[in-house]
């Protein structure tokens, strides 16, 4: 078995400045594995686009280098990088049949007809539009048009594939089921894929790892478990998935276990993570679904009142107030052994100091 | 089985269905009644009109209607009958008491050279003819040429109620006694040199445009909406200010005292007794319809280049083609609709254009539109002007209808 490069590409500390005076990416550095689907994840002016189209080539780097397969390659065309993209808006050509659009990066590399023919057989049946080859683009729904896209960026057999929100104009259902087909051409290629998205649950669903930006820095950089369970700062815990906030100060720090003074006056202990002084403000995040209630031995328990309840077919959502915030919210699994609860009950509510976490504030 | 479906007041669903969208269809039309009524007043009907006037000889054939009827069953081989002359005779002499015989013999004139002498020396002695006699023979006796046959001939010839003689000339061809359509002598052609003018400058000023446009309408759907919309200013500049200043403002510029050429010989570029002669011919013609005419391509390549997205070009790019090819096979194609409504505009508003060739195209830059205008208003030749027209037009239509046929008109765009 080969070994697996771990840097094949590579970013080293990358600015990028489009008006000279604000970095969009500021000193980026990032490996990429090969094979690996990685997303660069976060709100839109994070920067994750822009580092796409410097890997893409359609943006050069204000400063730093670029590596594909160790070659520098900032200084290479787009059209030289043999890259595959997939674009938001699918970007097919609109006076092409589909198979003249997957026929178009052959017929450029002058590949023979009768290996464009088969390449593109495969790649159509790949997608499942076998029967689609003769058809314009805009006799497809917008689902198959994508898979075209898709098709499209990997007739040619690139080593890295870039798809910019590829999903983004596709309704709920056929994007989650187009989650799942783009994963699994993933890995039944091997090919490596650089994703850009906003959405965090789509992240979550198809990434080996996932880059979270914000601000033109990455934030944190983990696999989807550690990222969801393990946030590092406030900012990824709150942008990735639901989370609780409560604000507070640190009084005591021992080891993994703190005692913060929350800004109503109660006690709360937790898992210092980004704290290591005594004094130091701090915003603890806590999941809804870690929170229990009317628990038997765990260290925080608090009082709540129940200030909404939503159902949401396999979970209830219950809003509360507790510690002064109203904007508190549980999320409690719909079983047979489910809990009673009314708006503006009193409730007991607890968690574990090791699930609350304190972040930076 | 299948009960036929009824609404609740008792009626067929079916027949309430189609009045309801009668209903719907007469309205519509009343609300296109007052542009068809327009189009029927202001162009159907001057256009049939003109097209009737190209080929009318009313005139002629009602001063002379009985001739008519009975030359035409002559057969042209010999002399006319004596029943023929004597019918001719008897309109001559109704027409000489009433002062009419100069129309017919002006308009004879143009079948066949001579024919007006002919017939004014005939009628001053009329008098003198004896009805009992043979016409012919005393004919002769007044002129030799009524012994020829050819003046039959054109006698036959102009009487008729419908002619095309007035197409036919506007090739330079005329019919000749025997029926056979030949041209004109050399030095007498003027027509079909226009007519090829013509059309070389409609397609030079159509090329010329796309290659000036293209670039410029490539621009303004690229750049951010502050410039765009001053560029788009400039473009419209032109459309703000009257077509007869513009027009002027080339003949300033370009004239052999005119500021282009004092900046050519300021700069030694041209010496100052060899100034370029820019206007009063072909050049002045090219220059200035062009930039009249520059808009009228730039708007709709710009409201197709608009909706090209950027991505595709990155998309060719990012599949290993180079930018020239991704504009070649991507971007140059998508532009089709626009460069075709773009081209077929301009091509038939130069076509037809009348008054910038008039004032910078002297006599070797005028087009056939200005001929036109010349038997409108100088020689009063209606017939032959709308002639002229009625081919303008149906050239018009022949590049409709081949760009229908490669294009599509559904294809077309025009902002």
């Amino acid at each position: 078995m080969t070994e697996v490069k771990q840097d094949f590409v590579k970013f080293e500390q990358v600015d990028k400045s489009y008006d000279g005076e604000f970095l969009v990416v500021k000193g980026l550095d990032l490996d990429i594995a090969q094979g690996e689907f990685l997303t660069l994840l976060g709100p839109s002016g994070s920067g994750k686009t822009t580092t796409l189209m410097m890997l893409a080539g359609f943006e050069t780097p204000t400063n730093g280098e670029i590596y594909l397969d160790g070659n520098p390659i900032s200084n290479i065309p787009p059209y030289k990088r043999g890259i595959g993209m997939v674009f938001q808006n699918y970007a097919l050509f609109p006076h092409l049949s589909v198979y003249e659009n997957l026929a178009f990066p052959l017929k450029v590399r002058k590949t023979p007809e009768e290996i464009i023919n088969e390449k593109i057989k495969q790649t159509l049946a790949m997608v499942s539009l076998s029967d689609f080859s003769n058809r314009m683009p805009a006799q497809l729904s917008g689902g198959q048009q994508q898979r075209v896209a898709v098709a499209r960026s990997l007739v040619f057999d690139p080593q890295l594939v870039l798809m910019d929100e590829p999903l983004g104009a596709l309704d709920k259902n056929l994007r989650e089921s187009m989650q799942y087909e783009l994963k699994h051409i993933h890995e039944s290629l091997g090919v490596t894929v650089v994703y850009v998205t906003h959405d965090q649950s789509e992240a979550l669903t198809m990434s080996n790892r996932i880059a979270v930006f914000n601000d033109g820095y990455i934030q944190q950089l983990s696999n989807p478990n550690d990222l969801y369970e393990t946030p590092v700062n406030s900012f990824v815990a709150e942008f990735i998935g639901e989370n609780n906030t409560i604000t507070g100060t640190v009084k005591e720090i021992s080891g993994n276990r703190a005692k913060v003074e929350a800004d109503t006056g109660e006690t709360v202990i937790a898992n210092p993570i980004a704290v290591s002084s005594v004094g130091e403000k701090t915003k603890m995040s806590l999941r809804p679904e870690r929170v229990s209630i009317n628990p038997s031995d765990l260290e925080n328990k608090f009082e709540a009142t129940v200030k909404e309840i939503i159902y949401h077919g396999d979970h209830t959502r219950v809003r509360v107030n507790i510690l002064n915030d109203d904007q508190f919210i549980l999320k409690i699994p719909n079983s047979n052994d489910e809990i009673k609860l009314n708006v503006e009950d009193k409730v007991q509510l607890g968690w574990s100091g090791h699930d609350c976490r304190a972040l930076d504030f | 089985m299948n009960n036929p479906i009824r609404t609740s007041d008792g009626e067929l669903l079916s027949v309430k269905l189609k009045k309801a969208e009668s209903n719907k269809r007469n309205i519509a039309f009343l609300l296109v009644m007052p542009l068809l009524l327009f189009i029927l007043v202001a162009y159907i009907l001057p256009i049939s009109q003109m097209l009737q006037r190209s080929v009318d000889n009313t005139q002629m054939n009602s001063l002379l209607s009985e001739t008519y009827k009975v030359i035409q069953d002559w057969n042209g081989e010999e002399l006319p009958p004596e029943e023929v002359t004597k019918v001719f005779y008897n309109e001559l002499k109704y027409l000489a008491e009433n002062k009419l015989h100069g129309k017919i013999a002006v308009r004879l004139n143009y079948e066949k050279g001579g024919f007006s002498s002919l017939i004014k020396k005939t009628v001053r002695k009329l008098d003198s003819f004896d009805e009992n006699e043979n016409i012919l023979d005393q004919f002769i006796k007044v002129h030799k040429r009524w012994a020829d046959i050819d003046y039959w001939l054109a006698l036959k010839r102009a009487t008729v109620p419908y002619h095309f003689r007035k197409y036919l000339a506007s090739f330079d061809m005329i019919q000749d006694f025997d029926g056979s359509i030949k041209r004109l002598e050399e030095k007498k052609r003027i027509n079909v040199t226009l007519w090829l003018r013509t059309i070389f400058v409609a397609l030079g000023v159509t090329f010329c445009c796309f290659l000036l446009a293209y670039p410029i309408a490539y621009l303004l759907s690229v750049l951010p909406t502050r410039y765009s919309n001053i560029l788009m200013i400039c473009v419209l500049l032109p459309f703000w200010t009257s077509l007869l200043v513009r027009t002027s403002s080339w003949m300033v510029l370009l004239q052999t005292q005119g500021v282009l050429n004092d900046i050519l010989v300021s700069l030694n570029l041209v010496s100052d007794d060899n100034r370029l002669e820019l206007m009063y011919n072909m050049t002045g013609t090219f220059i200035a319809m062009t930039q009249i005419l520059l808009p009228f391509m730039v708007l709709p390549l710009f409201s197709v280049m608009k909706t090209i997205q950027p991505s595709l070009m990155k998309a060719a790019t990012s599949m290993g083609s180079t930018p020239f090819n991704a504009f070649r096979k991507i971007y140059f194609p998508l532009t089709y609709p626009g460069i075709s409504a773009g081209s077929i505009l301009v091509f038939v508003l130069a076509i037809g254009y009348y008054i910038t060739p008039a004032l910078v195209g002297g006599s070797k830059g005028t087009l056939i539109s200005n001929r036109i205008a010349y038997h409108m208003q100088s020689t009063l030749d209606w017939s032959y002007a709308t002639a002229m027209a009625t081919i303008l037009l149906v050239a018009v239509l022949i590049v409709y209808y081949i760009y229908n046929k490669v294009v599509g008109i559904d294809n077309m765009r025009l902002g």
